[in-house]
């Protein structure tokens, strides 16, 4: 279970359809679990069917995450096309990148979909967002 | 000569959870051979068999990208700041 304040899926959510025809990303900060802050990122493919940090951001955003004694707690990113599931590139990544939560959004329909996930050894499975 | 180098959460498990560590070398390559001495294994996860920097992961030399720098060839001098992070990526197709 992911549990994340109203603002902080109205605001990936908002910054998915800003950024829409491209794929959105960013990370929500947390500790102990508990999500605290939200970073937007920016997608430096800037693609309609895929997402990189940018490199200086990222160590930006990890060093004030880091310095804050949280951790990156959830990656989101956006899916434009497709429904909100981790595809095979974000399972590939998900094994590397150390986040505990894949966070989904589509935003192929006027109704974005958010569905949240954990990945571990590329096995996906779905997890509720309760929203708070 | 004393190279400081910052290891995320993930990779911590080469390193007995430590978060700094300190190595030496005169070069990125050079400094990740006497990180593997120490911390076995630490070595093939940022370098490819074929002896590349991984795209898995980002290595910044003083805040910089080594991807902008030198790659793996990167000199380094005493003092200098390694750190280490996953690189971030995904997508739909």
């Amino acid at each position: 279970m992911l549990a994340l304040p109203k603002a902080m899926v109205d605001a990936v959510v908002a910054h998915a359809r800003r950024d829409h025809p491209d794929e959105c990303c960013g990370v929500i900060a947390g500790r102990d679990g508990v999500a605290t802050r939200v970073f937007e990122m920016e997608n430096a493919e800037r693609s309609p069917t895929g997402f990189v940090f940018d490199s200086a951001e990222w160590l930006r955003v990890y060093r004030d995450i880091d310095d804050a004694d949280e951790e990156p707690l959830v990656v989101y990113h956006s899916h434009t096309m497709t429904e909100a599931y981790p595809s095979r590139t974000d399972i590939r990544w998900s094994a590397t990148a150390g986040f505990p939560h894949w966070l989904l959004v589509s935003t192929r329909s006027d109704e974005p979909e958010i569905r949240s996930y954990t990945i571990e050894d590329g096995v996906v499975t779905e997890e509720e967002v309760r929203v708070t | 000569m004393a190279i400081e180098v910052r290891i995320p959460t993930i990779l911590r498990t080469y390193t007995g959870g430590e978060k700094t560590v300190s190595g030496s070398g005169d070069t990125l390559t050079a400094l990740l051979d006497d990180l593997d001495s120490r911390h076995s294994g630490i070595r093939g996860r940022l370098v490819t068999e074929d002896g590349s920097l991984h795209r898995f992961v980002n290595v910044y030399v003083n805040d910089e990208d080594v991807r902008f720098l030198g790659g793996l060839e990167t000199t380094l001098s005493d003092g200098d700041s390694v750190t280490v992070l996953p690189a971030v990526a995904g997508g739909s197709r």
